[in-house]
């Protein structure tokens, strides 16, 4: 017999779901939806009023095109491997993404992030198994802006395996963006059978769905790609002060979005999203490690649970600008609430300073929380024939269990081993008593030298620098050759 | 005018109350005390007391809006008397206000707007997704001497430095002072594109307007 429970974090009842979702309808019809002239003829064919840019959308209409959403589906890894799975409980994580700057390694102090700090963190997450997936985690200042965008997610290609959380920076860049990910699957239908990636879209709150943001939700939809809404509303600033209230809010901007997804392509994958936040009254700043932010990150998902959809928060960020024991303290309290809520993409480790700045100590230092959030969601397992009662059989009252071939056998499944960052009292060789930041920056060192590059097949690699450099000349830049050399090495900063 | 007058002007700010102000506005009007006397001893140090409250994190964000409320009822009142008198507020700057090209939001750049308002800058807010030329026409039609260029992302932060250009480009970057705000932006960002300051939150950037008109007028 299984006894087997998850360990789970509920924090709405059913009937509050209900009402939230009651009232987010209404607000769909009325006041509406802002949303852009790209979409208002898809709308209207679908016989929702459009007035003035604004979209009364039908509750019934939008309930019928929720219903269309697949439950779940998956991200590919490289090889066409299933790394990603969106739906029901599945609980991944990936680093925070497109952020300007970073904690420098050496100096601890924040800096314009170039292309070698973006390639360092992509091997470092790479190495680290509790990353489901890689972000486009930073925009590269050593770049033309206009080709960061595409550019970003040229470097998480070349240097990763993984699925990749990313997202475009403008309406046109999509199509860039898109084309390269087809590039590295082997064409347009190769990655809408297995897609590496999966695009954020973000509304600007409250219920505002942008000319840039209505038509990446089409033209995704349409290219089959996945897309996860990131729906950000400030409780107190751009929505209502009341957890509740912007609760309401992040599903109405999420079903409207999800209207006009649908609506492009009936049946595409998107996900339920949002980076929500409350909005600091004494300094207008939006905390991602107040446990306000994580009860609505918590309460959001709920919501696009009850409605059977995939889930996404951004948690696991912190708001000191140092890597220190607030920004830990919040990062992992996040993690673990996170996780205990089966939010399938949780997004933000490594990520500080109110999302200002990425640290890469700080990704590994995180790491290790979602491993413990890893390990309490794969809960108290029985294992034997008896609890208990059989190993005592064997040791009577000596207690001596350490001999046991089932204390032997069991123990790496019941216990998880934290890495040399976490001080467990094992003894240092070398006699030093290193802190947690220096012990964080050996192992950074050790994930960077243990890292290897998994080469591309030949003609897709050519292809990829074929269209790097294409694009990038169109912007006067020529730099493609030294980051994407097989021999490359990243060092903080070098490049720049 | 007594003091205790006075003395509920300013707690009317501080309570963020505007009918109480309008109010005593009136009756200051009608018991014949000068405008600028009811501004400069009632209402403004109501505003200098909630900035400071604000600052020791004694009053917050709601209350200060209702602050500046309350002093934009007063003044509702009193401007059209002192435009009367033939005279005028003295200005403490001009600011064209706006977030930048490609960014919608709005919120903390409103909020600059109220409290500059509310401090007696004269604000014009160009809105959201404004361009640099429309920094500069504006800057140039208004005779600005401050430019607040807000941007709450990080995509959109690179802007800043685009209505520095075009300020540049019209010769007005001379004349006058940027100021630049928003979330991902940092002093280093600031002295990087070469504005004059950069504001973490609505009150210092009132603070750093003061400091930028002491410079201009220096």
């Amino acid at each position: 017999m299984l006894y087997l429970m998850r360990p789970k974090f509920t924090l709405l009842e059913n009937p509050l779901i209900e009402r939230m979702l009651d009232e987010a309808f209404q607000l769909i019809e009325d006041p509406g939806v802002r949303v852009a002239p790209y979409v208002e003829d898809l709308l209207r064919c679908a016989g929702i009023t459009v007035k003035d840019g604004v979209a009364h959308i039908p509750e019934a209409l939008a309930r019928r095109l929720l219903e269309l959403v697949p439950r779940e589906f998956y991200l590919y890894d490289r090889n066409g491997r299933p790394a990603v799975h969106y739906g029901a409980n599945h609980v991944h994580f990936d680093p925070g993404s497109s952020c300007l700057n970073i904690l420098d390694p050496q100096t601890q102090q924040a800096r314009p992030a170039v292309s070698a700090d973006l390639v360092r963190l992509v091997q470092v997450a790479e190495m680290l198994p509790q990353f489901a997936a890689q972000s486009t985690a930073m925009v590269c200042n050593d770049v033309p802006q206009e080709i960061g965008d595409w550019y970003r997610l040229l470097l998480v290609l070349w240097y990763s395996q993984k699925p990749i959380v990313t997202g475009a920076f403008s309406a046109q860049s999509l199509h860039t963006l898109i084309d390269l990910l087809a590039i590295e699957s082997g064409g347009a239908e190769s990655l809408r059978q297995r897609p590496r990636a999966i695009f954020d879209v973000c509304p600007s709150p409250p219920l505002n769905w942008s000319e840039f943001a209505s038509q990446n939700l089409v033209d995704l939809a349409r290219a089959g790609v996945p897309a996860e809404i990131v729906s950000m509303p400030l409780a107190g600033a751009t929505a209502p002060v009341t957890l509740a209230g912007s609760i309401v809010q992040h599903a109405a901007e999420c079903i409207s979005g999800i209207t006009i997804h649908q609506l492009a392509h009936p049946g595409a994958p998107i996900v339920w999203g949002g980076a929500p936040a409350i909005f600091d009254m004494r300094t207008g700043k939006t905390p991602m490690g107040a446990i306000e932010t994580a009860m609505l990150d918590v309460g959001c998902a709920e919501v696009g649970k009850y409605l059977g959809l995939p889930t996404h928060a951004y948690m696991v960020a912190g708001d000191g600008r140092f890597v220190d024991a607030q920004v830990e303290m919040e990062s992992g309290m996040s993690a673990l609430l996170g996780a205990l809520a089966g939010i399938n993409m949780i997004s933000g480790a490594g990520m500080l300073d109110f999302l200002a700045c990425h640290s890469i100590e700080k990704l590994v230092i995180d790491a290790e929380a979602i491993a413990s959030a890893q390990r309490l969601i794969a809960g108290v397992e029985p294992r034997g024939e008896s609890l208990a009662v059989e190993m005592f059989a064997q040791t009577g009252l000596t207690g001596d269990f350490l001999k046991l071939k089932e204390t032997r056998s069991l123990f790496r499944k019941e216990q998880h081993f934290p890495s040399s960052i976490i001080d467990r009292g094992l003894t240092v060789l070398d006699g030093s008593d290193p802190t947690i930041l220096d012990r964080t920056h050996q192992r950074v060192e050790e994930l960077v030298a243990s890292y290897e590059r998994h080469l591309l097949l030949p003609e897709r690699e050519e292809e990829i620098i074929a269209f790097a450099e294409r694009e990038g000349q169109n912007y006067g830049w020529k730099g493609v050759g030294e980051i994407l050399r097989p021999d490359y090495v990243s060092e903080p900063g070098l490049i720049g | 005018m007594p003091d205790d007058t006075f003395s509920a002007m300013r707690q009317s700010i501080i309570d963020g109350a505007p009918s109480t102000a309008a109010d005593l506005a009136q009756h200051a009007i009608a018991d014949g005390t000068t405008p600028l006397d009811a501004i400069n001893h009632g209402y403004v140090p109501g505003m200098h007391d909630v900035g400071e409250q604000f600052a020791r994190g004694q009053m917050f964000l709601p209350d200060m809006m209702a602050s500046a409320e309350a002093m934009r009822a007063a003044m509702a009142v009193l401007d059209p008397e002192l435009k009367k008198q033939g005279a005028e507020r003295p200005k403490a700057g001009i600011v064209v206000l706006g977030t930048t090209k490609g960014d919608i939001h709005e919120i903390g750049k409103t909020l600059v707007g109220t409290l500059l308002t509310a401090h007696g800058f004269q604000v014009h807010d160009l809105g959201v997704d404004v361009s640099g030329e429309k920094f500069a026409a504006k800057a140039k039609e208004v005779d600005a001497d401050i430019v607040g260029v807000s941007a709450l992302l990080t995509t959109t932060m690179r802007n800043q430095k685009t209505v520095i250009e075009a300020l540049e480009k019209s010769g007005l970057r001379a004349q006058l002072k940027v100021m630049v705000g928003g979330a991902p932006v940092t002093r280093r960002w600031a002295d990087e594109i070469g504005a004059d300051g950069y504001a973490k939150d609505a009150m210092s950037a009132v603070a750093l307007a003061r400091e930028l008109m002491q410079k201009e007028t220096s």
